[in-house]
């Protein structure tokens, strides 16, 4: 489902990697943690993904997409097969929650009669069933983390991304949101996960992808956080 | 595509940016205004020259000798002058106006000021041969040949006077036209000035959007119709400001030259036939500003 060979990745404005060397494969269904210290390259290699970065050397695949090297006509539909969640939630401000969840469909084309049958259905699914006329303002961080996830899962992506999904929410809240993520992930999609989180990390007892400045240091299948870091 | 979605982008879009707005649409309507001007002046020279066309003459002056003592022109100098007119290769009729007959005709074309005419006197009108050529342009032959013989006093070129006016009125057509490109580059500049702010306010929710999928043409739509609805409004205010012009300073200004059918008549015809073409200017340039400018300056 993604396979990354041989990646890095330098910015422009730095000398140091963001990625080195990087060769990692997710299988479908498979529910991955991508965990390391501040700075490790989580983010970047998300980035990748979503075709926001291009890597300096090697390849990536999603599904059937040669992300790296897709003309960027195509990133729109690489895109529309990934959801993802962002610590900051990214909703649109001037939308309401139901709108928010809606503009995923409407700019894949879904007719009008679909996005009002699925809208209310993920809605229902993520918790959000009262809510769905009121403005991104008017939730707490943990309604706005569901309707991103909301939005992120209304297509039936292949592939969920989430760059620390927990970190703006206080622990039974981020829980609340792990348990939907779990939910997600045995509909079938991937979901790539990167966390502070020891917590989360440790209860879930899932892969685990360390990273450490910019190298892959561990990749255990049902691993921990880590001891004595 | 979602219409409802683009139409109100576009509508938040013109609303966010007011003053930015006006500008765009007060510019653009300037430079479509003098455009429009400038168009409005060749219709006019066209007009004259389709007016003008075959009427034009070469007019032999006799002395005041002449035009007090031989009404009919059937003595010498002037019969002779007659003959020798008809004669010249490339005239195609000669018709002798006496006094009489020129000061009627001098009347007639300053009806409008009767000042004028109470003031003018007969013995000023000289007679006159109107000598219609084949070729307007060979005027200056009879000029030649005929200035300074015996009973003329001068030879006028109708077409000289002609070719006098058409220069003023190209370089007002041209002075209209230099202004409304360097207006139109003013526009330019402040439509694509326009979409660069407008796309940069809106960086966060476009980023958004190109996230979830959507793609540069569902994003940047909206933008470009902001431009052209710009444009629009524009060419609308351009086109009313030119009949209004038309109307309460043309008219008031030009009125005489107008009734005595010196300068033809523009009617608000003119200005209606004129406006597709300042509407399909305008519409066409902001959308290839914007298109432009999103393409080039626009990273989103
Ligand atoms: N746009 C950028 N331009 C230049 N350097 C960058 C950019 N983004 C990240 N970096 C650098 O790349 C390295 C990896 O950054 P990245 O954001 O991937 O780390 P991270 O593991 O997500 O960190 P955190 O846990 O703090 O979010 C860092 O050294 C960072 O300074
Ligand atoms: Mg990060």
């Amino acid at each position: 489902m993604i396979r990354l060979e041989h990646v890095s990745k330098v910015y422009k404005t730095s000398t140091r990697p963001a990625l080195d060397d990087v060769s990692v494969e997710m299988d479908k269904g498979e529910f991955v943690f991508l965990i390391g210290p501040s700075g490790s390259g989580k983010s970047t290699f998300l980035r990748l993904l979503l075709r926001e970065e291009v890597p300096s050397k090697g390849r990536v695949y999603v599904s059937n997409f040669d992300v790296a090297k897709m003309s960027r006509r195509r990133v729109p539909r690489l895109r529309q097969s990934i959801g993802c969640v962002f610590q900051d939630f990214r909703l649109l401000a001037q939308k309401t929650v139901a709108e928010n969840v809606a503009f995923a469909l409407e700019v894949i084309g879904k007719p009008k009669n679909t996005i009002v049958k699925v809208v209310p259905e993920v809605l229902q699914l993520v918790g959000l069933e009262g809510k769905a006329d009121r403005l991104p303002h008017e939730l707490s961080g943990g309604e706005q983390q569901r309707v991103a996830i909301a939005r992120a899962f209304v297509n039936r992506p292949l592939v969920l991304i989430a760059d620390e999904p927990t970190g703006n929410l206080d622990p039974d809240t981020s829980q609340d949101i792990m348990l939907l993520l779990e939910r997600i992930n045995r509909t079938g999609t991937t979901v790539v996960m990167a966390t502070h989180d020891h917590g989360i990390v440790d209860s879930m007892r899932r892969r685990v992808v360390e990273l450490d400045n910019g190298r892959v240091v561990r990749d255990d299948a049902r691993g921990v956080y880590g001891v004595g870091r | 595509m979602r219409t409802s979605f683009v139409f109100s982008e576009v509508v938040t879009g013109l609303r966010r940016n007011v003053t930015m707005t006006i500008a765009m649409i007060l510019t653009t309507a300037i430079s479509l205004g003098l455009l429009g001007g400038g168009l409005l002046v060749v219709r006019m020279v066209d007009k004259m020259q389709a007016n003008y066309q075959g009427k034009l003459e070469v007019a032999v002056l006799l002395t005041n000798d002449v035009s007090a003592n031989d009404q009919d022109c059937s003595s010498q100098p002037c019969s002779g002058l007659r003959t020798s007119l008809q004669t010249t290769s490339g005239v195609e009729t000669v018709v002798f106006e006496n006094r009489e007959k020129g000061f009627e005709r001098f009347k007639r074309i300053f009806e409008a000021q009767p000042e004028l005419v109470k003031l003018a006197r007969p013995e000023a009108i000289p007679a006159t041969f109107r000598v219609k050529l084949e070729d307007p342009e060979r005027a200056d032959v009879i000029v030649r040949e005929f200035s300074g013989k015996a009973g003329v006093k001068s030879v006028d070129d109708q077409g000289k006077f002609l070719d006098r006016l058409f220069n003023v009125l190209n370089g007002v057509r041209d002075g209209a036209l230099f202004l409304a490109l360097l207006q139109a580059l003013a526009a330019l500049l402040l439509i694509s000035n326009t979409i660069q702010v407008s796309a940069y306010t809106r960086r966060t929710e476009v980023g958004i959007m190109r996230l979830v999928g959507a793609t540069r043409w569902y994003t940047q739509l909206p933008f470009l119709i902001e431009a052209v609805v710009a444009g629009i409004i524009g060419a609308v205010v351009s086109v009313v400001g030119l009949i209004l012009f038309k109307a309460f300073i043309l008219d008031r200004v030009l009125g005489d030259l107008f009734s005595s059918g010196i300068l033809p008549t523009l009617g608000q015809l003119d200005v209606l036939i004129i406006a597709p073409i300042l509407f399909g200017v305008s519409v066409l340039i902001s959308a290839l500003t914007g298109y432009v400018t999103l393409r080039l300056y626009v990273r989103l």
